[in-house]
């Protein structure tokens, strides 16, 4: 094939603000700028608002906040609350008890997982376009690119300044979510005490599933300096933790 | 090749790719000994959960190569469940080199389920990072040098939105 000097591909960006936080979906590729694309788009946005009224347990009536107040039981909630419920309890497990949906506000709040788990939804809204997608709930992203040698250059922010960067993380196909003490209104703690989470003050965990991904860096940061240690464990992901101390630790495992 | 072997892992039953993983950072083989029952001749914590275990787990060395068998006694005669043992899948050939899933059958349950990465031909043995370190930026550029896509921060409130990176981001492509 002849080396062709090409023009960028093109590339449309739509922000919404759904669960409290702005929701950007990225497309790169010839069809970002058409129609269908951006019906999708639209659509995409209406499942996470879907979710949202569904799950968020600052909205009284939602299905989660009649759970939480004991008018309903989990049996009689619907599909995706159910799910949830069940994610949330895998969760615990595979993080040692370190994700605890029952254990940082009273009662069961999933609210940890749901971002990640409808990052995911709202991609799969859009897998019908043959274009590089990327969808960024406030900080946290599910990426994929048609190309295998294509990719989305992310940057994590520094957690001591939020307009620069503490480093850049290419990613093809694949999810980056990133949890942390710093941010204002951040609320993770130590399930065992109940008390703010230390020694761990940004996690960012790069990873084929979002959820996970998502999961993974929460309980980074609950779990404090033992991380350092419990992220070489992960098999499949890579990531960067930054401490309290200002010191970083990156890594990257094998499959 | 992560589909490759997303494939090559999805012929084993699909409980196993959530709760098996290789333990270790080399390439030999070491059955993970997440069974709940009677713990095979390696290291077993016993824990239900996934790799994500106290490292521990990670530095303890196999003690069976790739062809050993870890029980004698089988559930499975009558050929309804599998035979005690260790099975190796077929090599797939990835960009990375050939690589196997092996899993180790006790009580007629898959209890750990490998990808064995084969030396390629310098003897060197290839390790399949699926995703790449983060590139730590020393200088701690910001963000308007820098060409990048997206942004992965602690979670943006929409009144910090505005002055974020993720805007300016937004910004340029809508």
């Amino acid at each position: 094939m002849t080396a062709v000097v090409t023009a960028p591909a093109p590339r449309r960006a739509w922000v919404e603000q759904v669960m409290g936080m702005p929701w950007s979906i990225h497309v790169r590729g010839a069809g970002a700028h058409d129609d269908v694309t951006a019906r999708l788009v639209a659509a995409a946005f209406d499942e996470v608002r879907r979710l949202d009224a569904l799950l968020s347990p600052f909205r009284s009536r939602s299905e989660l906040s009649r759970l939480r107040c004991h008018e309903i039981t989990l049996e009689t909630c619907g599909r995706e609350l159910r799910d949830v419920e069940r994610l949330c309890r895998t969760a615990l497990v595979r993080t040692q008890g370190w994700f605890d949906a029952w254990r940082w506000r009273d009662g069961f709040d999933p609210t940890g997982l749901v971002k990640g788990w409808a990052v995911a939804r709202a991609a799969r809204v859009l897998e019908p376009l043959a274009c590089d997608v990327a969808v960024d709930a406030g900080g946290d992203l599910a990426a994929r690119c048609v190309d295998a040698d294509a990719t989305w250059l992310v940057g994590i922010e520094d957690p001591a300044d939020p307009s620069r960067l503490l480093a850049t993380v290419p990613v093809g196909t694949g999810a980056v979510a990133t949890s942390g003490t710093a941010a204002r209104g951040s609320h993770i703690v130590d399930p065992r005490t109940g008390a703010p989470a230390t020694g761990v003050r940004q996690a960012t965990v790069v990873g084929p599933s979002i959820l996970w991904a998502d999961v993974f860096a929460t309980a980074a940061v609950a779990r404090g300096t033992s991380a350092v240690e419990w992220v070489h464990g992960l098999h499949g992901t890579s990531g960067v933790l930054v401490l309290d101390d200002g010191t970083t630790h990156t890594w990257s495992n094998p499959v | 090749m992560r589909r490759l072997l997303a494939l090559a892992v999805g012929t084993v039953a699909g409980l196993v790719a959530l709760f098996a993983y290789p333990t270790s950072r080399n390439a030999t083989v070491e059955p993970s000994g997440s069974a709940v029952e009677a713990a095979p001749a390696t290291q077993g914590d016993g824990s239900a959960s996934s790799s994500a275990d106290g490292s521990s787990d990670g530095s303890t060395d196999a003690a069976g190569g790739p062809d050993s068998t870890s029980g004698a006694a089988s559930d499975g005669a009558s050929g309804t469940t599998a035979a005690d043992g260790t099975y190796t899948g077929a090599a797939v050939d990835t960009r990375w080199g050939p690589v196997q899933v092996q899993i180790v059958v006790q009580g007629g349950r898959i209890t750990s389920a490998d990808a064995v990465v084969y030396p390629d031909e310098n003897g060197h043995d290839r390790q399949i990072n699926a995703y790449a370190i983060p590139l730590l930026d020393e200088s701690a550029v910001s963000a308007q040098s820098a060409q990048i896509d997206l942004v992965s921060g602690a979670t943006v409130t929409s009144q910090g939105y505005v002055q974020s990176l993720q805007d300016a981001i937004d910004q340029a492509f809508s």
